[in-house]
């Protein structure tokens, strides 16, 4: 569980975060929505202590993110951000490689190679796997992010915008691959997502933003409503109920 | 790119021989893509340590006087070391310098003698002159004096540093900023003294500004030795946090390296290596970018326990080879690191309008 206590940033008196009071539940994928600016990446990236908190506390399964060591954070908690810089000459398995530094301190073992196959296998990069990152498409190459933090292996996984720059095809599969990592390797995934039907298709929980607060949490399908989502993004929203499940229909 | 949804069976079954046929082999992931490209770096590096002993030799022995192997031919050998040694601790240092400052930057196209080392050497000889003669310049050519430049380089680099650690809002670039302007601000007070020197100083110290391994004196080694060994030896050591930072701040973090602690004792090593090349034989500017541009060209791989051997050893080889080329072939001395930056600069052109990136 992700525990947040009165978390505040304060950028300006006009641009502030918080106070964010908030529980993250274990297991499956929670959605972080809402408009542009409502914080929802500054929230994760505070969750995934890349920033600092002016006040309050986190706490990632038990650990506070302020006092405990990077080091020990990092077999807990992995983030990818969305702008990822990246090197030549380095190839997609040495990139998935990079994962187990937490746990080996860059000296790969036998067991290490194979959680690297198994997460390349997972996101379907074994074709790819001695490529380098330049030679690859830009949705090629946030697969093989992914797996980088998969392979990681820690509990609690934070995507910032995962589906960006993804076409349909990626975007759908990219979630039915977090989906499936939620479910077949028992992580807690968390995504800032700008489509509310991804979230209502993939994710289990969602967390509604807005104004540096957060407004609603709970389950998909009691936040997929109209009353709910019109509030929140200030556009007429229309929830509707389909066979696949419950759709927003906002243009 | 293939539609992965509607030939998914298809996907599948290249998938089932991709993994049959990547277990027949195993799948590793070192540091080189495959075994030919660590075949390609060991005979990279073997020509390269083969072109380095020549022209080492050659530096030594060539138009030496004496027949081989004479009290007399060791003796002129001697003398020729010195210099020789001035080339291995600056190549050493410029190109290990180089390539750590660039990885902890992020930035492919700046050195680090962006933060000013030359203007401070410049305003360094330039006052020397300045207030105490041209016979106060070469006065100074002394052991003391070698420390001081190095202690004021290095002090000058904690204090830029202190900027990236005090500011909330400081960071890799504000620095870098810093570091040009204060340079710019050193450079103009160099110039506005050189103005009012009589032209024969300004000759003597003309000569002084340009790199050269003449400037370099033994005495200096037991310090120059030791500190550019020591912080070339903590840099490879330190390779596999530099190749997490070189994913990038936000990534090596995750990962569980603290960039700021990794970026400060980095930055305080590259200080460390570049007061010494620098206080040592004067303004390299182009040889670390040189090299490093060759070695990231060159290198079949992004690891820096293998980028800063290639590095050094071709650092060594360009220095040696130029003098080597300039004092025997062309009998032009003195003009070795005027070369150095012209051919720098032209690769570095080719390089940026053929392949359009670095």
């Amino acid at each position: 569980m992700i525990t947040l206590k009165d978390v505040n940033k304060n950028y300006s008196s006009e641009v502030s975060i918080g106070p964010v009071d908030l529980e993250i539940p274990r297991g499956g994928i929670t959605a972080l929505v809402g408009p542009n600016g409502a914080g929802k990446s500054t929230l994760l990236t505070m969750m995934g202590r890349l920033l600092g908190i002016d006040q309050g506390a986190i706490e990632i399964a038990g650990m506070d993110i302020t006092t405990t060591k990077s080091k020990d954070l990092a077999k807990i908690v992995s983030i990818l951000k969305q702008e990822n810089h990246f090197m030549t000459k380095l190839t997609v398995r040495q990139l998935v490689g990079f994962g187990r530094f937490p746990h080996s301190k860059g000296r790969l073992t036998a067991e290490d190679e194979e959680i690297i196959s198994r997460y390349i296998d997972f996101l379907h990069l074994a074709e790819l796997e001695s490529r380098y990152l330049d030679e690859l498409s830009g949705g090629q190459r946030q697969r093989a992010y992914v797996a980088m933090v998969l392979a990681q292996e820690t509990e609690y996984v934070l995507l910032d915008e995962p589906l960006n720059n993804l076409d349909i095809s990626h975007s759908v599969h990219m979630m039915q691959h977090l989906k499936d990592a939620a479910e077949q390797f028992n992580r807690t995934i968390i995504v800032v997502l700008h489509d509310i039907n991804y979230a209502a298709r993939y994710a289990r929980y969602m967390c509604a933003m807005k104004n540096g607060k957060v407004i609603h949490m709970g389950r998909t399908e009691e936040l997929m409503n109209n009353q709910i989502l019109t509030d929140i993004f200030e556009t007429p929203i229309e929830v509707i109920s389909t066979p696949q499940g419950l759709l927003a229909c906002y243009h | 790119m293939r539609d992965e949804r509607t030939d998914a069976g298809q996907v599948l079954l290249m998938h089932d021989s991709v993994a049959s046929k990547s277990q027949s082999k195993t799948r590793m992931s070192g540091s080189f893509r495959t075994s030919s490209d660590r075949t390609k770096y060991w005979i990279l590096m073997g020509v390269l340590l083969a072109g380095s002993l020549l022209a080492t030799f050659g530096l030594l022995a060539y138009d030496n006087p004496m027949p081989f192997g004479t009290r007399r031919f060791w003796i002129i050998a001697q003398r020729r070391a010195d210099a020789v040694t001035a080339m291995g601790i600056v190549a050493l240092c410029q190109a290990v310098s180089t390539i750590a400052f660039q990885t902890v930057a992020n930035n492919k196209i700046i050195t680090p003698g962006i933060m000013g080392f030359q203007s401070l050497y410049a305003a360094i000889h330039t006052s020397t002159i300045f207030f105490f003669g041209a016979t106060g310049l070469l006065n100074a050519r002394t052991f003391e004096m070698f420390l001081f430049q190095v202690l004021v380089m290095v002090g000058f680099s904690f204090l830029l540093y202190g900027w990236l650690l005090r500011g909330k809002n400081a960071n890799m670039h504000s620095m870098l900023l810093v570091g040009i302007i204060l340079g710019g601000g050193l450079g103009s007070l160099s110039t506005f003294m050189q103005r009012m020197l009589t032209p024969s100083e300004f000759d003597i110290l003309t000569a002084r500004l340009f790199g050269s391994v003449n400037n370099a004196e033994a005495e200096y080694y037991p310090v120059a030795v030791p500190l550019a060994v020591g912080s070339a030896l903590i840099l490879f050591f330190l390779s596999k946090k530099l190749n997490v930072i070189s994913l990038g701040r936000e990534t090596a973090e995750n990962l569980g390296v603290t960039f700021s602690r990794v970026a400060l004792t980095v930055l305080v090593l590259v200080a460390v290596l570049s007061a010494v090349s620098t206080a040592l034989v004067g303004p390299m500017i182009f040889l670390g970018f040189l090299v490093a541009m060759l070695t990231y060209q060159s290198a079949p791989t992004y690891d820096h326990k293998y980028l800063f051997p290639l590095a050094s050893l071709l650092a060594y080889l360009v220095l040696t080879l130029s003098y080597f080329l300039m004092n025997h072939i062309f009998s032009a001395q003195g003009v070795v690191s005027i070369i150095i930056e012209f051919v720098g600069a032209v690769v570095f052109l080719t390089i940026i309008l053929r392949k359009g990136a670095l």
